[in-house]
């Protein structure tokens, strides 16, 4: 089926080479990194992991979040879902993708990767990380390739693909709760010890998750002739609108404990990013986006009849990514790190070189995205007025 | 033949997955099986249980006291001076902090920081790593890249590093370091009797293992004139024992429960 | 065939490439390894021998330099024993390159000629040439 991926327009081949171009240059840069070192970077002895973890972090929960459509049809038989399993299995293989690049292209000696798997190590959670990351992507390429193969040649999926199914709903979860564990486990890094880590990162994968996915359904619907539907878009929706009250209830439980508390260690890191601390400041402008952002799209997305405007909608979920992805793929990393296990402060802002090898990263996702959607979306149009078999 | 091109596939990737499988383990077994005979233990090796240092601050008077120590180190194991190129980037397997930071437990900030003690407000301590007994950084390594030793030293192998700094993340007293670019061209005196670092992996103090192993002191002891006192926490006959008994110690961070093995002297005798 | 001109182009750029190594070092036969043993170190000694047999260490070395290195950092052994019963500290700075100072007539010979990199120097410091 990848053979759709060679077939389209002009736009779609446009698209194609700015995504090769922005690889390009990302892989020059990474080049430039594996010769010199992480040196090039903006991480320091004090800030020692940055840009390329923290996106890591980010896209994981992105990953995460296919199971938000995956439950709902093949547990509840939402219907309405049906169409657009597909859609959230193949973002979840390009996230995974890229945050397996992105831990590549952190590590300092990369072609020593495989001592993570010639020398297992039980007690570290990033044994763990290894495992369930490596056994999602299996899954979801496992499911939505036999999924959409059948559905090509219009006969139901085979049975054996149902426990498969289940099984990638119960590792979902499991993979942020895994990266969560990262942090939350670290003595020494007040900021990320706190038990609702992984609460924290499920809430802010399925809001942002679902935000993207209802961005690139209307993507879809513009550009090809498969539709989402509308009720599934306003179902995602929904589930945005109330994961984020979530998120951002938890957010507000983190500055509850750390400010009537008092106790410096937890304070310090959130004076830091919200108001400066010892008068350093680099991310305080981007922390205050991101709250905003999150407080306008929350009202965007409690009222129906704002919600069910797609356009505003539309809005509402990129200013959701967004400020999800200021909150995780920046604050969240860097704030631990700040201030220091010495009450000093190292600031961290990514290099250029380090900016675009991710933007390197990111359009290789994206690249990949591109042609799994090509492909399942072409499958699509080809079967459209057939009979649909689903369960 | 009777067999259709997809079974034909089927059974060839399957014979393939189980010869290469076969191949390499008896490959991992037969390694395993390798001579064990052939090595032995140097007969003035230093042996522990649980290493300790005990450092009495108020021996270190004059800077030249503070610089000694942590030349004698960097010296010898060839810890370079990233420093001038880029200061946040620094390698330092040992170094000098003053009291309100090495122990940010005790003093909240800086207003609280007038209520201290004289003698103790501007006093440099010197740190270096724990070698703790229940170490969070050999906890988290994917790898054992960093694991703890029989005799209670948290080695780091950097054969084995893979670079990817959860270690760096994971300790709480900032003991460890990166090296952010290749430290060769920052050396400036190589020790040609003890091995430079690569680009891309983790570093920090060893407790001088190298040096243990035929039967000196850490470098840093040796040359503190007996402000640290290196010794096995295990042997009740031990300096470090006896010191301990007779004089009040702390240690860094003890509320995280990685019990470290580095303790301090404050207000000593000599104070 | 259908389009014919597009495969047969396809089909000459595929073997100019796969031809390429070939073709770039045509004439060019690298010489066999000669690997020097003359540093003045092994010169004065009076029985010229290495720590094992020539064979052994010509095909093992590099598994014995894996095992050291394991048993030195890892298991805090860092001596020795030999076949014939003489102790040694396991060390390829301070052991190898002591006798065999000269890495670029000796260690690289072979593995330049084999194209390979062991990263070993990467760390541990070579002799300088010509001491």
């Amino acid at each position: 089926m990848l053979e759709k991926a060679l077939v389209g327009g002009r736009r779609y081949w446009r698209w194609i080479f700015f995504l090769l171009f922005v690889i390009g240059v990302g892989f020059l840069g990474y080049l430039y990194q594996f010769r010199v070192g992480l040196g090039i970077t903006g991480m320091s002895r004090d800030v020692s992991w940055g840009f390329y973890i923290s996106q890591f972090t980010f896209l994981v929960g992105i990953a995460a979040s296919g199971v938000m459509v995956v439950l709902p049809y093949y547990l509840h038989n939402y219907k309405a879902f049906g169409k657009i399993t597909i859609l959230g299995e193949f973002l979840a293989i390009a996230s995974v993708i890229m945050c397996m690049l992105f831990i590549f292209i952190d590590m300092g000696q990369p072609m020593r990767v495989l001592n993570v798997m010639l020398h297992p190590t039980p007690n570290s959670v990033m044994f763990y990380d290894m495992i369930v990351m490596m056994g999602y992507l299996l899954l979801n390429i496992l499911v939505g390739w036999t999924t959409l193969h059948a559905e090509r040649k219009g006969i139901p999926p085979p049975k054996w693909v149902k426990p498969f199914i289940i099984l990638s709903i119960a590792w979902a979860p499991s993979i942020h709760t895994v990266t969560a564990f990262l942090y939350a486990g670290l003595p020494g890094r007040h900021f990320w010890l706190s038990a609702i880590m992984a609460a924290r990162f499920l809430a802010s994968a399925f809001s942002s998750g679902p935000s993207l996915l209802i961005i690139l359904a209307l993507i879809v619907r513009k550009y090809t002739k498969f539709d989402p539907g509308k009720e599934a878009i306003q179902a995602l929706g929904k589930i945005v609108t109330y994961f984020m009250i979530t998120n951002v209830f938890f957010l507000g439980l983190e500055f509850f404990t750390a400010f009537y508390s008092t106790i410096p260690g937890h304070t310090h890191s959130f004076i830091y990013l919200y108001a400066g601390l010892d008068g350093y400041g680099k991310l305080v402008p981007l922390m205050w986006i991101s709250t905003i952002l999150a407080v306008v799209s929350l009202v965007m997305l409690v009222f129906p009849q704002i919600r069910k405007n797609e356009k505003l909608l539309a809005t509402a979920a990129a200013f959701v990514f967004i400020s999800l992805w200021i909150d995780k793929g920046f604050g969240l990393v860097v704030g631990g790190f700040v201030p220091n296990p010495f009450e000093r402060i190292t600031e961290y802002w990514p290099t250029i070189p380090e900016t675009l090898i991710t933007l390197g990263v990111w359009a290789l996702g994206f690249l990949i995205l591109t042609i799994l959607y090509k492909v399942a979306l072409s499958v699509k149009e080809e079967t459209a007025g057939g009979q649909e078999y689903h369960h | 033949m009777g067999m259709d091109r997809r079974e034909f596939l089927k059974l060839a990737g399957i014979t393939t997955v189980a010869g290469l499988s076969g191949l390499t383990a008896s490959t991992i077994l037969r390694n395993g099986l390798s001579e064990a005979t052939q090595f032995s233990l140097d007969p003035k090796a230093l042996i522990g249980k649980r290493w300790a240092m005990v450092i009495d601050i108020s021996k270190f008077k004059t800077d030249e006291d503070y610089t000694k120590v942590i030349d004698a180190c960097h010296r010898i194991h060839n810890v370079p001076n990233v420093t001038d190129r880029a200061p946040n980037l620094e390698i330092k397997w040992i170094w000098k902090e003053t009291y309100g930071h090495a122990f940010p437990g005790q003093y909240v900030n800086e207003q609280e920081h007038e209520y201290l003690e004289e003698g103790l407000k501007h006093k440099p301590f010197i740190i270096h790593c724990n070698h703790c007994d229940n170490p969070p950084c050999v906890r988290v390594c994917p790898t054992k890249a960093t694991y703890k030793r029989p005799d209670g030293i948290v080695m780091q192998d950097m054969h084995r590093c893979i670079g990817c700094r959860f270690c760096m993340a994971g300790c709480p007293f900032g003991a460890r370091s990166f090296n952010f670019y290749d430290p060769r061209p920052y050396i400036k005196e190589m020790n040609m009797e003890y091995p430079t670092r690569t680009k891309g992996v983790v570093e920090k103090c060893t407790f001088c293992f190298e040096r243990l192993a035929v039967g000196l002191k850490p470098a840093c002891a040796e040359a503190s004139n007996g402000a640290m006192v290196f010794g096995d926490l295990k042997d009740p006959k031990s300096e470090v024992r006896e010191i301990l008994r007779t004089n009040y110690s702390i240690r860094r961070k003890p509320e995280l429960g990685t019990l470290p093995s580095v303790f301090y002297i404050v207000g000593g005798k000599n104070a | 065939m259908y389009d014919s001109r597009k495969i047969i182009t396809g089909l000459i750029i595929f073997f100019i490439l796969v031809a390429l190594p070939f073709i770039w070092n045509l004439g060019k036969a690298a010489p066999k390894p000669d690997p020097k043993i003359d540093t003045p170190v092994i010169q004065q000694m009076a029985e010229k021998k290495c720590i094992e047999l020539k064979a052994v260490m010509k095909t093992g070395h590099m598994q014995m330099l894996d095992v050291w290195r394991d048993s030195v950092v890892r298991d805090g052994n860092r001596t020795f024993v030999a076949t014939d019963g003489k102790h040694y500290n396991m060390s390829l700075q301070n052991t190898c390159m002591k006798c065999h100072s000269n890495k670029k007539k000796f260690c690289d010979e072979c593995h330049n000629y084999a194209a390979v990199k062991p990263y070993c120097w990467d760390c541990h410091i070579e002799p300088k040439e010509g001491a």
